[in-house]
Parts: C-alpha cells; structure tokens; sequence
C-alpha cells in the first residue's frame, strides 16, 4: 500500500501520481554513486499509524534491511524494507461474511520503497523511475481465511480502515493498492497447511476472489486425482479467469538480507507512540456505531455507508446540512450508489455535494418536489451540479399541491370523461388510474399524485 | 615558485593581501603538474577551465570578505563525485561518469573559496592498497618511481607528496588513506566516522568508509578537517556533535600525555627500519613530557578477517547498483541478464570482482550467520578492547605500515598477502576512531609512518600529539623527485 | 579445509551477475584461503555478544515531509545507454 506523503521515503522528489515519466526523480532515487538515504518522518508515522489501526504491536526498537536482487525498475538493486524487525506485529482486523463476524489475524507490518514501473515492449522494457522510492506498507496476514468471500470482506475492510487513517488512498486501479494472494488446500481432520501457491497480476477484489475460487478447484482436482501442488507462483489471466504457472519456487529466493548501514535504528518510545496514537481519526467500527446512536439509523444501513471514508463523509456532512438522516441513508444506498457504479467514478468525482443533496431532500419534504420528480433532478445534480432549488425553478417541476390549482384542471377532466366516472362506479378500479394519468400528463408530472388521487375521488362522488 | 612548503597560513596571507593573485597561483599549480605528473600518475582528470574561472573570479573580487579555503588548491580522489567533473572510482565501468551532483565535501570546500584542481588516482573503488587495482594506470611513489604510492589513495598521497597541491582528500575504509600517506611521507587523517558526510563518497563499506585529508603539514591538514566537518542532513549517519577549533589544538604541549603502545602492534612482523623509526618517535614523545606504555588489544589478530567479511559484504551490494541500466559503460546483450553479466564483467577489474564474489557469498543463505553475522559480533570485541584501553590513556601509538612501500608487482598476485598488510589500520576503521599518519623518519630512504588513534571525535588530541611531535622532530624531508621528467 | 564446488561458484557469480569465467571459477580457490582465514573467528564464543551494525550510537535521524525540486527528465536520462519516450531502455527480460 502506498503510504500519502508528500514526498518519497528517502528523498525529496514528490510522489504525485501520474506525471510524465521520469520527471520525478533525483540522483538518490536513481541510485546514482555516492547518494545516501535519509528517512522521511511522515513515513513513519503513517506505518505507525496503519499498524495502530490494525491493532497491531508497536516496535520499540526497529531498523531498515537491504534486500538484495537485480531487476530493472530496482535502482540500487537493492531495496531497503524491513526483514527481522518490522514496524508492527501481531494484529488483527474484524469482518463479517454471511452475518458471522471473525477475526482475521494480521502477522506483520512493514515499511519500504517502492520500484519503478517496468513497461515491457516487443524489443525490450521501458522503465520509469517516478514511482522509485515512494514509500509502501506490506501488510501479511495470518492464514486465517477459509473462503475466497472472506479474502474478499477481508481487502474491504482492510481498504476501508486504511482509508479512514489517512494514511493511502488505496486505490488499485492508480497502484496505491497492490495484492498477492496464497492458497493451499489440506485434507478434513489434517492440522498441517498444504503446500500454498502464490497468486499475482490481481487487479481487483473481485478478482482475488475469482482467483481464490479457480485456485481452489484446480488444487482440489490435482489432489483428488493423486497430484501434488508444486510451491508454484501463478498469473491470473482476466479474460479467462484462470491462473496461470508462471515459475515454480526453489526454495526461497536469496535476498542476502543485512542491515541497512547508511540508516540509524529507530527508537519509538511512548511519547512518540502515543502521538501518533492521538492522531488517528475515527474508524470505520467506531463510526458505524455512533451512527446507529446518534442517527438512529439501522445497523445495516449504517455498515454500507461505512464502508469506504468518503461515503460516510458524505452522509454526516448531508445531515449537518440538514436533511433527515434516514432520507440522505436511503440516497445514499440507493441512487447516489446505483450512478456511481454505473459510470465507475468515486463520490469525489461528481458534481453532486452533500449541500445539493440535502436541500433536495427538504424540497421533497416540504412537499415541493415529488419523489418521482426528484430523480430528474438528482439526475441533473449528479450528472451537472446546480442548486436543487433552482433546478426545480427552471424546469418546472414545482410539485403542484394547490387544491385549487388542481382542481382547475380536474374538473373539466372530469366533465370531458363521463364514461371513466361511470366506469369506476361500476368497479373499474383501472378507470382511476387513467384519471390520475391524464392528470398527470396535463401537468406534465408536476401534480403532487395522492392529492390528485383524493380530489378526484372527492369530485367523482359529487356527480 | 615555491608553493606548498609553507604552511597555508603563509600562502592565504599573501592572497589576502593580493601581494599573489588567485590566478598566478593557479596558473603555477598546474604548471607544476604538467612537469610532475608526467612521471607520477596521480591525476586522473584535471579541473583546469573551471579552476580557472573560479580563480578570475576570486581574484575581481574587492571586497575583503575572505573565506577559510580562499584561494587554496585542494586533490580531489575519484571517488569522490564532483558536478559535471568526470568521476571514474578508477573503474572502466564509470570511464566517462558526469555526476550529476557534488559531494558535500565538495560543496564545503567551494563554499569556503577553496578551489578543486582535479580527480586523483586510486584503486578501483577503493579496493587495494597500491593502487596497483586502477584500470587506468599506476600511480608511482615520489620516493622511488619503481614502488608503489600506497592505495587506495594513492594519488592524493603521492599529489601531496610530490608538492602539485597542499591538499588532498581521500578515503580511508581499511586505512586507505594512513597507508599511503606513511609510503609517501606526507599526513594523513582518517577522522572518526559520523565527523565527515559520506554523502558524494561512492561507497565501497558504508559503516567503515571516512573521507580524510593528506597534507604535508599537520597544521594544514587540521585546518582543512576543519572547514569539512559537522553534521550533514544527506548523511544519516553524520554524527550532530560540535566541531571544535582543531588548529587550537595544536599547542606543542603533551605533558602529562598518556601513550598507550598495544604489543601487538610492534611485533616482529615489523621490519627493522620501521621499528627504530617508530620507537625513536616514542622516545621523541617522551623527551615531551608524555608517558608511554605497553597495553594489549587482544583481539587484533581477528580484525583482518572481520573487516573483510564485513567490508566485503557491504561492498557487493553497494557495487550492486553498477548495473549499466541507468548510466555507467553498458555492454549490449539481446537479454537483461547477459546485459547484466557482461557489463559487470567487463567493467570491473579483478579485485573489485573477487571482493563481490566473497561478500556475495557471505550474505547468501546457509553462511550468513556463519560469517556475517559472526564477524559483526567479533567487530564489538574489537570496539571493546579499544574502549577498555581509552579508560586509562589518551592516545595509541604504533607504527602505521609494516614495511616501507614495495616495489610494484610484487605483492599484487597474492590477496592473502595484500590483505595482511592492513593489520595496522584496519581495527580503527571497526571501531570508528580517528586516526592519524605522521611521517616518522626515513629507513632505507623511504618514508616511515607514525599512527596516533584517538578516542571517538577527539580528534584535537589526536592532532596534538602529532603536531607536538613533528615539531619537535623537525623533520623537513621531500623527496628528492630525482627521475621526475621536466 | 574449505571447499568450494563449481556449482557454488556458478550459484554465488549469477547473484552476483557476473559471468562465469574462468577467471571467476580461479575464485574458488581464493574464497577458500580467506573462508578459511576467517575460520579463526570461530575460536570466540560470541554467544552473548551483541552485532555492531553502526559504530556509532546515534538513533531516529528523521527528515520532514517537505518536496524538493527534481532534476528534469533530460538531466535524470543523461547518463543512459539508451532512451525510448522519455524511459531508459534495457533489453528484453527473458523468463524470471
């Protein structure tokens, strides 16, 4: 996961994302002669701060190692990480699948840098530095998982706890988030792992998940006919969702880790732990709770707008602007998810705020805009921006609840529609219907539809 | 001319006074060279337009703003990185390298006014101690053109030795500088690690590695360490301590003085005319009011194989990065690994190979902790049995060679051999102390060192003493540059 | 007396990303002097004896989150071997 400084973990060159290629670097980060590393304390406390989130223990004392292995992408054809004494250890994070809640336990946290990105082309590779140093927390779980769903709940939550710190934006598609998963399989009642292969080239949850489900019953089908799963590293293809044998592990790779020399331990005393303690924001569980106490929303509901930080931003922010905590729940859930899924974007990317969405939930309320109504003009808020009020202004939409108005039109609908009164006296509940429809049609939606319904009713018994 | 007898003090004031102009001086500088160097191979790359420029500019200055370095011609080694100025570690594979940046080292001398005339020889990547390992040429001892200057600073010793700067910097990981300064009868002071930046230093072991200068003067080369210490942000391991005067240091006086002289630093591996030599240096130092005694460092006799274990290691992954993807001379392959293997292979000379292959070793799975992680527990025993000595005395004082410089060739095919000769030198760099290379007299007409080890970042002791001595054994020998080419 | 075999040899150049010469097989008998020239290091009990990784006793060298200017690109690949798009080219990655 990469960690949201401004700059890189060992030297000045900024970590923004997506400017041209190789225009973020330096003679540190390109590993020339003679550079050495100095640590950025914002890194720190970010690793400190995700592992804290993760319940994991604090290092007191903890240092940097050189991992040593040639790659392109790997300037100094080492990367400093952290072997024998990372950061945190020992936590866990809660999930829920299928309404059971478990635990999942997490091993390690650590903090390193990052490599540069490897472009390969038919004739060689094209490498950009940019991303060379930007600094990353590796978080191992425990084998804990028994289901490809829970893998899946497991990098939700995990996203989401992430997001809340702070600390990443942990967004795959920009890298920010990157995962690789083991499987193995064991017979019923057998206490000892089975072999694990190692799957990579997963690019999205829900490919983790379809993955994990290949990877099962492929190792499933190889062990039930007698087969043995080879220590193998395999590529998940997304067009046909299968995993592919990319190498098999000998034994493990030789990084001839040692002490990084050029960086001094790390002392983390209890002041410093507890700083960086204080400086954490609320977290998805504690959130998720408070809104069912103060916002008397159902605890269902309140899980879903937790989910990710900026939803549940959004939500508060709606009702601290004042719309009715159970409305701006259901929008939320409803149609502000249902567009954002559809067009693949983030709450951020659209011009609907929670201001905009708050007074067209009181629009609606006071009886000025109608629910049907409402989705043009979500529609318009979501797709352009504006204020709702004026939306509502412009295209005409103003519910009209005026009994007078109303009557105006339906009295001589009425009079022009002899046979469906006669009709519905005589039981043709369909005949209403139309009433209400041409009503509808001659106000071009805008009559408020149950005062319709009664008026018409009212008149009808008149004749 | 003569320039570079005289201390610096004597040469600023008549800059300062402009009764010599920057420029003059320069202008003899490497007319000095051009005759010089032709026999002794020190410089690699000579900085001459830029020094001249900075020399113009120096020289229309008005104002009487002077800074420490004002004027003062300083060797840089190639190790070193200078901005813009070709920097080669002695290697094929950096033959046409333009940093991009300068050292801090660097970066200080120019902010003092101090001007870099040029790159200096050495072995490649600081890998030897004859500087017999350069891929370029050998650079030859002043004193006898047929032996070596010492390595792996050999050209800043020999630059100094043979009078073409006052100042030169080198680097000291196994004694690369104390060495060659005792072969070339000049000074040369590795100071404690964390008093200089490594930042610029192409790193050969980075917990060992200290840049240090050579002078032929002690008071030359305190003042130098002086304008280049203190605490640097690019260098983690830059030690925040205050950097006191040095050259205030330099009061004649060690009365009272306590020597300690470790038994096993005087053994019979020491040949006769270095003996006398260092043990007349003693004497000298106890005519000065100082106490001498014998003390023991038990664990010497390990420090060869650690450093080397240790050295090695740190040096297969700092040399890692030489990969000719980003810059150095590639060799083309029509696959990464070839590519890889190739330019390595070509690029690198023998040493440097031999030493990446035995740190590579000794990290690789099933003998890390066998040998790493072992040589870094000896490394404390080590750092111990100085600390136990410190207790009770000031200074160690030993000879800093066994012998006085070989003849080139004849030790180069035996790295056992080579390695051996470190034994002096190479506790302190494990340690992390200073230490310092006097000149202490000829044997056989070639130049013999004194080492004074001090305590961690008490360098003014160090100094002191030396410069006591020197004083007070007034010695005023240069070579004689007899077979030197006009 | 140490020994190394060939296969070690071969194993430790490839990490190393040295080709196997002849020259780096000669090797084998230099990493056996020094192996076992250290071999005397076993002669102390270091059991309890903690590894000096820096000499000096210094902890929590830390720098702020404060953005420097980069070099720009021309200068960052002015030292390649060769360039595509702005990117420095390396020949093809075959295998792992």
């Amino acid at each position: 996961m990469e960690l949201k400084t401004h700059s890189k973990i060992f030297c000045g060159c900024s970590t923004e994302f997506g400017a041209p290629p190789n225009t973020h670097t330096c003679s540190i980060c390109l590993g020339h002669p003679g550079v050495l590393p100095v640590l950025n304390k914002q890194a720190v406390d970010f690793a400190m701060r995700a592992a804290m989130a993760l319940n994991c223990e604090i290092a007191t004392d903890t240092k940097f190692d050189r991992k040593n292995y040639f790659y392109p992408d790997n300037p100094k054809a080492y990367q400093i990480s952290q072997f024998d004494q990372p950061i945190g250890e020992h936590g866990y994070i809660e999930i829920e699948v299928g309404g059971k809640k478990k635990r999942i336990g997490i091993t390690r946290l650590h903090l390193e840098e990052d490599a540069g990105k490897l472009t390969h082309t038919e004739d060689g590779s094209l490498v950009d530095f940019n991303r060379v140093g930007t600094p990353l927390i590796e978080i191992v779980s425990e084998p804990d998982m028994r289901t490809p769903e829970e893998a899946y709940a497991y990098l939700e939550k995990l996203k989401a706890i992430m997001q809340y710190t702070g600390v990443s934006d942990c967004k795959m598609e920009e890298g920010s988030l990157r995962c690789d998963a083991n499987l193995s399989l064991r017979p019923y009642g057998q206490d000892a792992f089975g072999t694990k292969t190692e799957l990579k080239n997963l690019n999205s949850f829900s490919y983790v998940q379809k993955g994990l489900e290949f990877e099962q019953v492929r190792q499933e089908r190889v062990l039930l006919t007698g087969g043995v799963i080879g220590q193998e590293t395999r590529r998940f293809d997304e067009a046909t969702k299968e995993t592919i044998l990319m190498r098999v592990k000998e034994g493990s790779d030789d990084y001839r880790y040692f002490p990084e020399p050029d960086l001094v331990k790390l002392h983390i005393d209890a002041a410093w732990k507890e700083k960086v303690y204080a400086e954490i924001p609320e977290l998805p569980d504690a959130r998720k709770e408070r809104y069912v106490n103060e916002f008397g929303i159902p605890a269902y509901d309140a899980a879903v707008l937790t989910q990710t930080k900026s939803i549940a931003d959004f939500f508060e922010n709606t009702i601290q602007a004042g719309a009715d905590s159970k409305q701006a729940g259901n929008w939320l859930m409803g149609e502000v998810s249902a567009y954002l899924n559809n067009e693949n974007k983030e709450i951020e990317d659209v011009p609907l705020t929670s201001e905009s969405l708050a007074k067209m939930i009181q629009l609606i309320e006071q009886g000025t805009l109608s629910s049907k109504l409402a989705k043009k003009v979500f529609k318009e808020l979501i797709t352009t921006g504006g204020d709702p009020e004026k939306i509502v202004k412009e295209k005409g939409l103003v519910q009209i609840s005026d009994e007078g108005a109303l009557k105006d039109i339906i009295i001589p609908l009425l009079d022009a529609n002899h046979q469906s009164i006669i009709d519905y006296k005589n039981g043709k509940d369909r005949a209403l219907g139309f009433l209400v429809g041409q009503v509808m049609k001659l106000t071009k939606g805008q009559a408020n539809p149950p005062m319709v319904n009664k008026i018409i009713l009212e008149e009808m018994d008149k004749r | 001319m003569v320039l570079f007898d005289e201390s610096y003090k004597a040469l600023q004031d008549r800059l300062h006074s402009k009764d010599l102009s920057v420029t003059e001086l320069i202008d003899e500088v490497y007319k000095n060279i051009k005759k010089t160097d032709g026999s002794i191979h020190a410089f690699l790359t000579l900085n001459e337009e830029a020094a001249r420029e900075q020399a113009r500019a120096l020289d229309a200055k008005n104002d009487q703003v002077h800074e420490a370095l004002f004027g003062l011609s300083v060797g840089v080694k190639d190790n070193i990185v200078t901005k813009g100025l070709k920097t080669t570690a002695a290697s094929q594979l950096l033959a046409n390298f333009e940093p991009l940046y300068d050292a801090t080292v660097v970066e200080r001398i120019q902010d003092q006014q101090g001007i870099v005339i040029g790159k200096l020889n050495m072995d490649e990547f600081a890998m030897g101690s004859s500087n017999e390992n350069s891929s370029f040429y050998i650079t030859r001892n002043p004193w006898d053109l047929n032996r070596v200057p010492g390595g792996s600073s050999g050209g800043s010793a020999a630059a100094v030795a043979s009078r073409m700067v006052p100042f030169s910097l080198g680097s000291d990981t196994g004694g690369s500088i104390r060495q060659p300064a005792a072969f070339c009868g000049v000074v040369g002071m590795k100071p404690t690690y964390g008093r200089i930046s490594r930042s610029g230093l192409i790193a050969f072991a980075s917990s060992l590695d200290q840049i240090g200068p050579l002078t032929t003067t002690v008071e030359n080369n305190a003042y130098l360490l002086q304008a280049m210490s203190g605490v640097d942000p690019h260098d983690s391991t830059s030690a925040a301590v205050d950097v006191p005067d040095f050259t205030k240091a330099l009061t004649g006086d060690v009365k009272g003085l306590r020597i300690a002289v470790p038994k096993e630093y005087l053994d019979d591996r020491i040949s006769e005319g270095v003996g006398a030599a260092v043990k007349k240096a003693l004497v000298q130092l106890e005519s000065l009011g100082a106490f001498v005694e014998e003390v023991s460092l038990p664990h010497s006799k390990y420090a060869v194989a650690t450093y080397y274990l240790l050295a090695s290691s740190e040096a297969s992954a700092n040399l890692a990065r030489f990969d000719g993807v980003r810059y150095g001379e590639r060799m083309e392959a029509d696959n990464l690994v070839d590519m890889y293997k190739r330019t390595r292979s070509e690029g690198f000379g023998v040493e440097v190979k031999r030493r990446i292959m035995l740190g590579t070793f000794m990290l690789s799975s099933g003998y890390h902790d066998a040998y790493y992680k072992k040589a870094q527990k000896v490394r404390t025993l080590i750092k111990r049995d100085f600390e136990k000595i410190f207790e009770n005395f000031d200074v160690i004082v030993g000879p800093t060679t066994h012998t006085t410089a070989f003849k080139i060739g004849e030790k180069i095919n035996n790295p056992l051999t080579m390695y051996a000769n470190d034994i002096l030198t190479i506790p302190v760099n494990l340690a992390g102390l200073p230490a310092i290379s006097v000149p202490c007299g000829l044997a056989d007409g070639l130049p013999v060192g004194l080492q004074i080890i001090g305590k961690p970042f008490d360098e003014a002791t160090v100094y002191r003493t030396a410069h006591a001595y020197e004083q007070a054994a007034n010695f005023k020998f240069a070579p004689s540059l007899q077979g030197v080419t006009v | 007396m140490a020994e190394i075999s060939k296969e070690q040899i071969k194993y430790v150049a490839h990490l190393a990303r040295l080709d196997f010469t002849e020259e780096v097989e000669a090797f084998a008998k230099d990493l056996e002097d020094i192996i076992d020239f250290a071999g005397q290091l076993n002669e102390l009990d270091t059991e309890d004896i903690e590894e000096t990784t820096h000499v000096l006793d210094m902890t929590n060298v830390l720098r702020e989150d404060v953005v420097q200017e980069s070099l720009d690109r021309e200068q960052a690949l002015k030292n390649a071997f060769t360039q595509q798009d702005g990117q420095v080219k390396v020949p093809k990655v075959i295998g792992d």
